[in-house]
């Protein structure tokens, strides 16, 4: 039997991962990005869908600010918290998971 | 939004249910298909279903529900999954998983399936086995549920709730987390189709319903991050009904086995509307222009109370099917509002009959 699973506590570490089952794309229709998971449509902004696309289970939360703080031309140091959050309310949906550091 | 003042604004669709048939070998004294189940030679055939998902896909359909009636019992499911996700539509398989075996759920993912969802009608083997009629019904959903997770898919656990059922609540918590659920949906059962006919066996009392909806609010914030659940409150005792699908023929449809396109699963309940089927017309025409879509599209067709009510964005005044179901007049208020007159009626039950099993041709009462 799988264990329980337990919920996840975002840390600069964490590797965030879209899971396979959660859509995120652009809907030429409407104009917009699009996250797409059970029962669920969600309407990300460009920088939502930004931070998400860099969710790939290899990259860090560290480097995913860093590459943020990068494009953004804004300091990493500002814009992590912000981050930080946006990723675990979307892990608190369960919309990604996470690989922890092994 | 439709601003309250314009026309309704015909905005392309999210979501679209499909009933792919009525069949199914459960009998559950709630369903919400209509008490006239159509046969199986009534169904839209393959190509027919997939002509009509390739034009919900043109028109803007983000996610398919593929319901029924029990879905799987269609040959063709693994076809039509893949049609659409070809196109990119979510695909939501909606079952009772008795009849699955591993090899189709795995035909399934290999098409594309995006999410799967078993309902469980009880908690526990004895439950279940006793609102749906069906022998060892709840190993079998144990077990289709266990090959979804195999399969790497998203599961989620339906629990329609009513008077045999709500003490089980917290074990349909437990039964979520031990199966691996990322999704739990505490449904009370909506009062129309077969569930309006034995609505008086059903409906749990008052207390009963508080106690649930203190134990869900908690366990969902303690669940946080563990697993989702999305609570359909029971209207019956409430002060303002629930928005209906975000209002009537806002972003979704649904479409019965023979292809009449629906604003909401009880619709055809409203007598004095018309329906369309596809193959008749375009599903843009339907969805767009017809006039049972556009009859309570928006505001402007509210009465009073609910035209100069601050809620109406909040509700839409109530549910359409409801408020003809009580009422006879489709465009009244919801009678699960306090402000309708009828509000008061709601309460009187019929006098309670053993439950009347879900089944093709109705048949008389049974145990
Ligand atoms: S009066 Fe109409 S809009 Fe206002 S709360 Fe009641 S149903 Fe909703
Ligand atoms: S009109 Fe009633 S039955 Fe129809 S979708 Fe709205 S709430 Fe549901």
């Amino acid at each position: 039997m799988t264990p329980f699973r337990t919920r996840v506590v975002i840390t600069s570490a964490s590797r965030p991962l879209v899971p396979p089952h959660v859509h995120l794309r652009f809907d030429d229709l409407r104009g917009k990005w699009v996250v797409l998971a059970p029962e669920k449509v969600l309407w990300p902004d460009e920088i939502g869908a930004d931070i998400l696309g860099r969710c790939t289970g290899a990259a860090t939360v560290s480097d995913i600010v860093g590459g943020l703080a990068e494009d953004y031309d804004a300091p990493a140091e500002q814009i992590a918290p912000d981050v930080l959050a946006f990723l675990q309310e979307w892990c608190d949906r369960l919309l990604l998971r996470c690989e922890e550091t092994k | 939004m439709t601003a309250p003042t314009a026309g309704p604004a015909v905005g392309p669709p999210l979501g679209m249910l499909a009933e792919l048939t009525h069949r199914c070998p459960l009998q559950c004294g709630y369903c919400s298909n209509p008490v006239e189940l159509l046969k199986a030679n009534r169904e839209l055939d393959t190509q027919a279903w997939l002509d009509t998902f390739e034009q919900a896909a043109d028109l803007g359909i983000l996610q398919v529900h593929l319901s029924g009636g029990e879905p799987t019992l269609r040959k063709d499911l693994e076809r039509l999954i893949a049609c659409l996700d070809a196109r990119g539509v979510y695909t939501n398989l909606i079952t009772a998983a008795v009849t699955l075996t591993r090899d189709r759920l795995e035909a399934f993912a290999e098409a594309g399936l995006a999410h799967a969802q078993v309902s469980f009608q009880g908690a526990c083997a004895e439950t279940t086995e006793r609102v749906g009629h069906y022998k060892n019904a709840h190993q079998k959903k144990r077990q289709a549920a266990a090959w979804i997770r195999e399969l790497g898919l998203p599961l989620t656990v339906n629990a329609p709730i009513h008077k045999l059922n709500i003490h089980e609540v917290p074990d349909f918590v437990a039964l979520a987390l031990e199966l691996g659920a990322e999704r739990l949906e505490i449904a009370n059962v909506q009062y129309y189709g077969w569930a309006y006919l034995n609505r008086a066996a059903l409906l749990p009392d008052y207390d009963a319903v508080m106690r649930q909806v203190d134990y869900v609010e908690k366990t969902r914030e303690e669940l946080t991050g563990v697993l989702n659940i999305d609570f359909v409150t029971p209207d019956y005792y409430a002060d303002y009904p629930k928005p209906c699908m975000g209002g009537w023929a806002a972003d979704a449809f649904m479409i019965t086995p023979d292809g009449t396109v629906l604003p909401c699963h009880a619709a055809q309940t409203i007598t004095s509307l018309a329906f369309h089927r596809v193959g008749e017309k375009p599903l843009r025409e339907i969805w767009e222009n017809s006039e049972a879509f556009n009859r309570f599209r928006g505001f402007d067709w509210m009465p009073e109370p609910c035209r100069s009510c601050e809620r109406k964005e909040i509700d839409f005044g109530g549910c359409r099917c409801q408020a003809f179901a009580m009422t006879g007049d489709a465009a009244a208020t919801d009678p699960t509002c306090i402000k309708s007159p009828h509000h008061a009626a709601l309460r009187d039950l019929p006098p309670e009959e053993p439950i009347r099993r879900r089944v093709v041709g109705r048949q008389s009462a049974s145990t």
